[in-house]
């Protein structure tokens, strides 16, 4: 048998129900490739006996990394933020209850953009996460530190939130599986907020059917969340081969060099569309007229959620409190002046220009109308095909740096995963192959193949991801090494 | 010349709901302070509100019994402002969309009532009891989050008298109004 941290977690599941391997055993050697890791993809590593959780239930022990966003009771929660300095909730976010509840036990806490703010895991209070297939370049964020662990191998599978692309966009950037939900399938109860009308947890893991199990495990409807659903059906292990008969719809809006696609990127997801018609599926482009608006609505509509969802860091009941604070005003000030990064600020400032008195109409309200029109146009779509698909990020991982000081640049990189976040819509990034970046470099870079449908359709998506992945035959070893 | 006062009430009815207006914390009085509290109402890190049905149907029952119209949709909104009986930095309120609109109590006329989340208490510790000249204050977070309906009268009063009177009136009405028998026993009233 091969060592325990080469299993899929699927797997992994199967050889502790047959006895093959003991939690403890696979817990240990988990924790110890993650106390040694070197790419800063935790914020925290449990001890050497798990901390919580049972290894009874269907996931019978096996570890999971959790991005430090999610409240973990008792364990550092600080969102990637200097304001959460030391904050240790009382509670556990429903995820990461319900994860633990069936079996997972909780292996770390992952690095991510403070409150989930950013596309390359550059803005973290505890620098920066390395991409673990090329040491120089991002891992692609919010959920960046999740997706390194999974891909290096240093956790078996991950959780991670997406807001705009944030599960998805690293997914892609590290070579692994990403899953976005329906807006309202997986509870955000304990999940620290960053824009609540976009925020959903999801998983990072090594395949399709790992997600699928993780996501099983995951979905429900919450009490303490008013948006959350029942979900309408269990999420199924994925078993699709081929694809006969599904249309996929490519949108001009969101593929091709001529919309910022990398060369490289656009030539893998040309590939992938002709595996899809060898397997069996149509493809054909259409349009999502609005699509090309999503960015700029985006830009609009999180952070002014944001810039209200963070007004109760104020050093008054928990996290960091700034010293030589001598009236209540400059508390605030102090306070959120030395507790929140430069991107946190700038678009704190951002929504709160966005919302206030004289504005709204002309920014919040109208990207609320293009909002719903995105939405619309891809109801319209979904008449014709089963999914649309797209290149997940318009390029490979970048030069960790390079750009930092263009935020609209950095911004570009959700343009693909951004419309179906503002619609709601449950969508996967799978890895689809390497692409070497248009400045060159030694190595191939990992690329992602996105997945979209309609609300609720994850298993659809999920088997149809299946059926891709195995005719790609993705190599992660590089990001194993 | 003399004028004639102008004056509008703003009243901050408490309901009478076993627990408060967006989580489950027991709505009790004389309790040692932040004894009643959750994650939600102190405002922690990633807790959801959700909204107390009873507080939304004892809102519609006092729409009902003010012959408001009922409103077939109603939402409700962040007001942002920051102070430190606030844990959210904003409170839970209604705006454009409120619970009941329009009505009419004696002769005066009622321009709405919408429910509303209250703020924590503060106490400071100076001889004054003012913040200004305080050197510490504290906070105790078992009044936040009381489920309040607010009820907002056109400015149909003409003086202080009148203003009390309509107040006293409102209290001895409201209970014999149609749904009185339903209504909640202990309505509060406190004049803002
Ligand atoms: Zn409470």
């Amino acid at each position: 048998m091969s060592a325990p941290t080469d299993l899929t977690a699927a797997q992994a599941v199967d050889a502790l129900g047959r006895g093959e391997l003991s939690a403890g055993e696979l817990f240990a050697a988990y924790r110890e490739r993650a106390a040694a890791d070197d790419l800063n993809a935790f914020a925290w590593v449990a001890d050497e006996t798990p901390a919580r959780g049972a290894v009874e239930g269907p996931l019978r022990g096996v570890p999971i990394a959790v991005k430090d966003l999610f409240c973990t009771e008792g364990v550092p929660s600080q969102a990637g933020s200097r304001i959460l300095e030391g904050y240790r909730p009382p509670y556990t976010a429903t995820a990461v209850e319900r994860l633990l509840g069936a079996g997972a036990t909780l292996l770390a806490k992952t690095n991510q953009d403070e409150f989930a703010m950013g596309s390359s895991n550059e803005n973290c209070a505890f620098g920066p996460v390395l991409n673990p297939w090329s040491r120089e370049c991002v891992p692609g964020g919010s959920s960046g530190g999740s997706a390194a662990a999974v891909a290096a191998g240093l956790a078996p599978w991950a959780i991670g939130t997406d807001t705009g692309g944030s599960n998805r966009q690293p997914a892609a950037l590290c070579g692994i599986v990403g899953l976005k939900p329906t807006y309202g399938a997986v509870s955000r109860y304990g999940m620290i907020a960053f824009a609540s009308s976009l925020d959903q947890a999801g998983p990072l893991t090594r395949d399709v059917t790992d997600a699928a199990l993780l996501l099983r495990h995951m979905v429900g409807r919450d009490p303490c969340d008013s948006t959350s659903l029942a979900f309408p059906e269990e999420i199924a292990t994925p078993t699709a081969e081929r694809l006969d008969g599904i249309r996929l719809g490519v949108p001009e809006e969101l593929s091709g060099e001529a919309e910022g696609i990398e060369p490289g990127v656009q030539e893998a997801f040309e590939r992938t569309l002709r595996t899809a018609e060898e397997l069996g599926a149509t493809v054909e482009t259409t349009r999502l007229r609005h699509a090309e608006h999503g960015l700029s609505a985006y830009y609009v509509l999180a952070p002014a959620e944001a810039s209200s969802n963070l007004a109760r860091y104020d050093g008054v009941r928990y996290g960091l409190r700034a010293g030589k604070a001598n009236d209540l005003v400059s508390l605030y000030t102090r306070t959120r002046h030395e507790g929140f990064g430069p991107e946190v600020k700038r678009r704190i400032m951002l929504g709160t220009f966005a919302l206030s008195s004289g504005y709204y109409d002309a920014y919040y309200a109208r990207a609320q109308k293009v909002r719903t029109k995105i939405a619309q146009d891809f109801a319209t779509a979904f008449e014709r095909f089963d999914f649309i698909v797209t290149p997940t990020a318009p390029t490979v991982a970048f030069g960790l740096g390079t750009k930092v000081a263009d935020p609209l640049a950095m911004y570009l990189n959700d343009y693909c995963t951004v419309p179906m976040s503002l619609a709601g819509l449950p969508a996967i990034s799978i890895p689809n192959g390497l692409a070497v970046p248009p400045q060159g470099g030694q190595v191939g870079l990992p690329t992602g193949f996105q997945i979209a449908g309609p609300a609720f359709s994850e298993n659809a998506i999920l088997d149809a991801a299946h059926a891709l992945e195995g005719a790609i035959g993705f190599d992660a070893g590089g990001g194993r090494a | 010349m003399s004028y004639e006062p102008v004056i509008g009430l703003e009243i901050h009815v408490q309901l009478a709901t076993r627990t408060k207006m967006f989580c489950g914390c027991a709505l009790t009085f004389g309790e040692p302070p932040n004894t009643r509290t959750c994650p939600v109402c102190l405002g922690l890190p990633g807790a959801l509100p959700v909204a107390n049905a009873a507080a939304i149907h004892f809102g519609l029952m006092i729409g009902e019994a003010l012959g408001c119209r009922l409103a077939p949709r109603s939402i409700f909104h962040r007001k942002n402002y920051f102070y430190p009986d606030l844990p959210k930095g904003y409170q839970i309120s209604q705006y454009d969309e409120p619970l009941c609109l329009g009505g009419q109590l004696g002769d005066v006329r009622i321009h709405r009532v919408h429910l509303e989340e209250d703020a924590a208490k503060l106490v400071h510790a100076s001889s004054s009891g003012r913040i200004h000249e305080s050197r510490a204050s504290v906070v105790d977070f078992n009044r936040g989050g009381t489920p309040l309906a607010e009820m907002v009268s056109e400015p149909d009063l003409r003086s202080a008298e009148q203003a009390r009177e309509w107040l006293t009136l409102r209290c001895a009405v409201t209970p014999t109004s149609r749904c009185a028998a339903r209504a909640p026993p202990s309505w509060a009233p406190r004049p803002s």
